[in-house]
């Protein structure tokens, strides 16, 4: 896990720096930066975003910004850096008013932020991403260099040459804050950060931001629903609920003080639940798969009825590519996919739902639901069998179904203009009532933790009527709470954890950077 | 909130068609002709008599099938640029029927019609085959397949099936009579069984559309293709039979051409019906029962131009010129709805604006498919 | 060199130019993000009015101010519908072919057989000594041969080495990212769009005022904007790889038509007329198949750096989208 401050060695001297960039941007460095957030309102519709916000700042400080899905924390920092206007309310930086537009500007003034899914070109090489935003006079060479020199100095690993599309999200991360600190950024916001990246990503990201704000005086702003990570991290945290601020203290604090400032009252962490395992119902048979990504070679894997496998690893590391390959979406190259003595390795993606497979992909408007239809369309989708469509009957399943799923909605909404939450809830209530095997992609995908924990409930259900599961998670406390096995990925190597309740969140997050052997140890 | 609103949605439905007319007037002004005479020459060639409305009517005929095809394939987002081609197989495979079979007219008749449409739909599914299987945009694809089949067409009529007399690549010798669709009177030179076909095929389109399975799929295909994959809809075969129908049905269009208007095979058949088709369904986007009456006024500007000529000696391309404008301002008139009054989902920032339009797959999808 | 051959392939360079410079236009429009569809009527209608001005004014010059004034104000319409109108790109830009095209035929029906200003042929002092190419490509063309060879290592050099390029391709590419980054995404679209619709005007003007001199009913070019932009796919979005592409199809459709007038090789009209067509399907079939790709995949690694912009063939990939500027 990652160092806290005691035993740091800062792998950066702030001379170095000055030499690569210029020397104004160290003088701006020399006095820590303050920033006062009063009265920000932004509302969405009907949705009040932020409401009333009235936050200070300062410089050389850790500090986490928490709160549940919705909560607000990421349309505040969009308005603290530039990406979305505030309806009303000011910045001041320096006690100074900011007036800033766009996230350029508040670049120039000192603040940028580091989005989840960072802001690159993919067709771009890491240079030329690098290259792309720093000031006209900045040659290809001296971008080249101040690259290299930045990197090593927090040590980075990042080829100027390779495409952006090519790195994981952690070099995407490390390469973004790089470019930020070359434009002289003196605030660094990160939005979840520790999503989908590894143990010694995390380690590497947590020495650099310790690093900056320890040594350099910078404001860094971490936002994140992972407790850990504040607790290892942050100096201080403001916590927001339903677009208020209502909390600010400083660390150290528990997880449990935590949880209340956040939710406003404890909640028991969710017990692991031991279901009875039947027979094998999916045979895995040394598959091996090939995607544009990755190439897993020969995995062999007995699912049983009841049974959860939960699948870690980075993106595109090969889970998604086995889950794919489960439902014929991903082609194999050699193995057997085989349902209750069915062989399905050269059906169709159609044929194997029919067999007895479920499938629901991570993103949900993209692949999953149909923009511009309505709930009962969807729900008419899923009767393949009829020639004539009969719509009173659809309606009233669809009727049903939402009262069941709890849905907020009609049946007559169109699918785009359901909230997140609801869409995902739609998705499950589409979703075969006792199939074989539900393979998942991010179940609890963008859900909040009320959200998610009914999402695993109906699973759970139909796993107890002997329906296996198998799912995959950023989420590495989500994998360790539901899996009866877990598998890690590794650039398309594996390794299976035979009994989940041996596992923890450290151990995954060593496996999924690619450590087989030492935590084989 | 409508009442002020109100006036403004009228003067932007009408605005385009006044502009329209306007931008055209100024044309005819500026080669020396008074756009009245325009106006009166073209009505005159739509209205003056029973002949000039049937002639009305033998253009809005083959517009309409074009038409009642191209709202299927919208329906999938696709774009079918073929259907120009689609036409012209049919008109193809009708000419060779009827000039090959000898049979009673109630034999050849429907035989025609089955082949043409057999035609269409061929030349329809090359364009989808080439589209989901090999991943050639149906633009291009479509484009090509047009071109090739006028290179077709024009090769049989100098060639296999040229008149005794030499080809002169103007027509094939008319065909027999009893291979004609036969007309209602002289007074009214109309096909009735187009007519009838028309009727049953608007309705079986619009009840395909409405109430079955298929017409969801291609729903469901033509809004998000990979999520109507994941939600069981077979999303390659219902893009390809959206191909073949609306080639089955545009193939009938073709027939008509030359079983009634033409009596021969001659050069492009299709004569630009088919492009205009493609006008008429994007004014009337989805609204599938709107395209026989947006087609028969777009009929009557194009039947009623060919006076142009005859009587102020101008090219009768004016009347393709006032049919360009009127559809791309009724679009930009569209989108200005849209930017003043907000439109649907407007109100949201965050919710994705659905389309007014047919959704359509960009040029650049051609080297990308599923 | 057989000189025979070196005049076949100097006049290749001739006919083939119209072509580049149409796909160069909207390689460039295509990389901001816009599809501008309407080629086949822009050239028609920038042909057109490029002749009459010419034929007006006297001067050659003015008629290609004309042409490229008439291949921006298409363009413009396109950008405005999309970014302001929020109308799809495809649409508006089918509609324009058509009406375009048509208001050519309507406006040049009174300039078909009127002789009018062509462009001189010039030769290039130096260029036109060198062995081989300069014979090809120095010698004896109009101007327009010239520039459209400057436009390709302008174009090239543009995109892929200057910093306003980088800025051209995340637009087309991801324009949230180049908007975080200060660039005003849409402005660039505008910017790009008109460019490449001049372009495009320019070379309908090539075709009227010089390599189908004059105006004739039908239109001598119809057709070939729907080749350019085959070319622009065919060209993976790079301008060698059009230029190639262009020079490629010209030249096949040159040989085919010698093989036609020659005596000794019987070859049925219907083909030669269908080929530029199969030709097209078949470009764009070389490209779906991930011929290319592969071929990418099997290079050595520090030559996949090298070539990975030259061999891609993945459209921009937020080509024919549309970007709301917050």
């Amino acid at each position: 896990m990652c160092a806290s401050g005691a035993g740091l060695h800062p792998p950066l001297i702030i001379y170095g720096r000055v030499s690569s960039v210029s020397a104004y941007i160290f003088l701006r460095w020399v006095a820590n930066m303050e920033i006062e957030l009063q009265h920000i309102h932004k509302r969405f519709g009907r949705v009040h975003a932020n409401n009333d916000i009235s936050l200070k700042l300062h410089g050389g400080r850790i500090i986490g910004v928490l709160g549940e899905n919705g909560a607000g924390k990421s349309t505040l920092m969009k308005i603290l850096s530039g990406y979305q206007p505030a309806d009303s309310g000011s910045i001041l930086i320096d006690g100074q008013k900011a007036g800033y537009h766009g996230p350029q500007a508040a670049i120039a003034a000192g603040v940028g932020m580091l989005q989840q899914d960072p802001l690159d070109v993919p067709a771009f090489t890491v240079l030329e991403n690098f290259l792309y935003g720093q000031p006209a006079s900045m040659t290809r060479r001296a971008a080249r260099s101040d690259l290299a020199k930045i990197s090593h100095e927090f040590g980075f690993h990042l080829d100027p040459e390779t495409p952006a599309a090519r790195i994981s999200i952690g070099q995407r991360q490390q390469l973004e804050i790089v470019r930020l600190l070359t434009l002289g950024v003196r605030t660094l916001i990160l939005d979840e950060p520790t999503t989908g990246i590894s143990a010694q990503q995390k380690t590497i990201l947590f020495d650099a931001l310790q690093a900056l704000a320890r040594d350099q005086g910078m404001t860094v702003l971490l936002v994140s629903h992972k407790l850990e990570d504040v607790i290892a991290l942050c100096d201080e945290v403001v916590v927001l609920r339903a677009g208020c601020l209502v909390g600010e203290r400083a660390m150290p604090a528990t997880k449990a003080e935590l949880v209340r400032l956040m939710f406003g009252q404890d909640i028991a962490p969710q017990e692991r639940s031991a279901g009875s395992l039947g027979e094998i119902v999916l045979k895995l048979d040394s598959l091996t798969i090939q995607d544009r990504r990755v190439r897993v070679e020969t995995l062999s894997l007995d699912v049983r009825e009841g049974e959860v496998i939960g699948l870690a690893g980075l993106d595109g590391s090969g889970q998604e590519a086995l889950m794919r390959a489960c439902v014929g979406l991903t082609p194999v190259v050699g193995g057997n996919v085989v349902l209750k003595d069915r062989d399905l390795t050269r059906r169709s993606y159609r044929e194997r739902m029919r067999a007895g497979l479920a499938f629901s992909a991570a993103g949900r408007l993209e692949e999953g639901l149909v923009a511009g239809l309505t709930l009962t369309e969807h729900m008419a989708l899923m009767d393949s069998e009829r020639t004539m469509i009969d719509w009173p009957g659809v309606r009233d399943i669809t009727r049903r179904q939402i009262e069941r799923y709890n849905v907020r909605g009609r049946a007559e909404d169109r699918i785009e203009m359901l909230s997140g939450g609801n869409q995902q809830r739609w998705l499950m209530a589409l979703l075969p009532e006792q199939p074989r095997v539900m393979i998942l992609e991010q179940p609890t995908r963008g859900l909040d933790v009320d959200s998610a924990r009914w999402v695993w409930q109906l699973l759970l259900d139909r796993r107890a009527h002997g329906t296996a599961i198998i799912f995959n998670s950023p989420d590495l406390d989500e994998i360790v709470t539901y899996s009866d096995r877990i598998i890690v990925f590794f650039a398309g190597r594996f390794h299976l954890i035979e009994d989940a309740s041996t596992a923890t969140v450290e151990v995954l997050g060593h496996l999924i950077g690619g450590n087989f052997e030492e935590a084989a140890r | 909130m409508t009442d002020n609103r109100t006036p403004l949605r009228i003067l932007l439905l009408i605005a385009p068609i006044v502009l329209s007319l306007a931008i055209t007037a100024i044309l005819v002004l500026a080669v020396g002709k008074n756009p009245l005479e325009v106006m009166t020459a073209i009505w005159e060639g739509a209205f003056r008599n029973s002949n000039a409305v049937a002639g009305v009517v033998n253009f809005w005929i083959p517009l309409t099938f074009a038409c009642l095809g191209l709202v299927i394939t919208f329906t999938a987002g696709l774009w079918n640029i073929g259907v120009e081609g689609q036409m012209m197989l049919g008109a193809v495979f009708a000419s060779w029927a009827a000039r090959t079979l000898t049979l009673p007219s109630p034999v050849l008749l429907p035989l025609e019609i089955v082949l043409a449409m057999l035609g269409g739909a061929f030349w329809g599914f090359l364009v989808g085959f080439l589209r989901v299987r090999l991943g050639v945009n149906e633009i291009f694809g479509g484009v090509a397949l047009n071109a090739l089949a006028n290179v077709l067409v024009i090769y049989l009529i100098s060639g296999p099936w040229q008149p005794p007399e030499g080809g002169s690549a103007q027509s094939t010798p008319p065909f027999p009579a009893e291979s004609l669709l036969p007309e209602i009177s002289s007074e009214f030179p109309v096909s009735l069984l187009a007519l009838f076909l028309i009727v049953i095929i608007v309705a079986a389109v619009f009840l395909a559309l409405r109430g079955t399975r298929w017409g969801l799929n291609l729903k469901a295909t033509g809004k998000n293709p990979r999520s109507a994959l994941l939600l069981g809809v077979p999303t390659t075969q219902s893009a390809l039979s959206a191909f073949v129908i609306c080639g089955a049905i545009a193939g009938i269009g073709g027939a008509y051409r030359v079983l009634f208007t033409f009596d021969s095979l001659r050069p492009l058949p299709s004569g630009g019906i088919g492009f205009l088709a493609l006008l008429v369904v994007l004014v009337v986007a989805n609204r599938a029962l709107l395209a026989p009456i947006v087609g028969f006024v777009f009929a009557a500007i194009l039947a009623g131009s060919t006076r142009l000529r005859v009587v102020l000696q101008l090219d009768q391309s004016l009347a393709e010129v006032l049919q360009g404008f009127v559809v791309l301002l009724v679009l930009m008139a569209n989108g200005l709805r849209g930017r003043i009054l907000g439109g649907p989902g407007a109100e949201s920032s965050i919710q994705p604006e659905p389309q007014a339009q047919p959704t359509v797959t960009t040029a650049a999808e051609a080297t990308t498919h599923e | 060199m057989n000189e025979e051959l070196l005049n076949i392939l100097q006049t290749l360079v001739t006919s083939s130019t119209p072509l580049v410079i149409a796909a160069l236009g909207e390689t460039l429009t295509e990389r901001a993000g816009v599809v501008n569809l309407s080629l086949d009527g822009s050239i028609t209608l920038a042909a057109a009015i490029g002749f009459i001005a010419a034929v007006g004014s006297g001067s050659a010059l003015v008629g290609i101010i004309a042409a490229m004034v008439v291949g921006a104000l298409i363009a413009l319409i396109i950008v405005v519908a999309d970014i302001e109108l929020k109308q799809d790109q495809v649409a508006i830009g089918f509609v324009l072919t058509l009406l375009a095209a048509s208001l050519a035929q309507f406006i040049g029906q009174s300039y078909t057989r009127v002789r009018g200003p062509e462009l001189p042929f010039v030769s290039l002092t130096f260029l036109k000594d060198i062995p081989i190419l300069g014979p090809v490509f120095f010698t004896d063309h109009n101007p327009l041969v010239y520039i459209s060879l400057l436009l390709v290592f302008v174009t090239w050099w543009w995109i892929f080495r200057t910093r306003p390029g980088l800025a051209l391709r995340a637009v087309g590419e991801r324009p949230a990212s180049a908007f975080a980054r200060g660039t005003k995404v849409n402005r660039l679209r505008y910017l790009y769009t008109l460019l490449g619709g001049s372009l495009v005007g320019l070379a309908g003007a090539a075709y009227s005022l010089s390599i189908k001199a004059g105006w004739t009913n039908p239109p001598a070019m119809r057709g070939d904007g729907w080749i350019a932009l085959a070319i622009v796919i065919f060209g993976g979005w790079h301008p060698f790889r059009v230029v190639l592409g262009a020079y490629l199809f010209a030249g096949l459709r040159a040989i085919s038509s010698a093989i036609q007038r020659s005596p000794d090789i019987q070859i049925p009209l219907v083909l030669i007329n269908a080929l530029p067509w199969l030709l097209m399907i078949g470009t764009l079939l070389l490209v779906s198949s991930g011929a290319i790709e592969r071929l990418l995949r099997a290079l050595p690694r520090s030559a996949q750096v090298w070539t990975r912009n030259l061999l891609r063939s993945d459209p921009p990939a937020a080509l024919g989208t549309r970007f709301e500027e917050r």
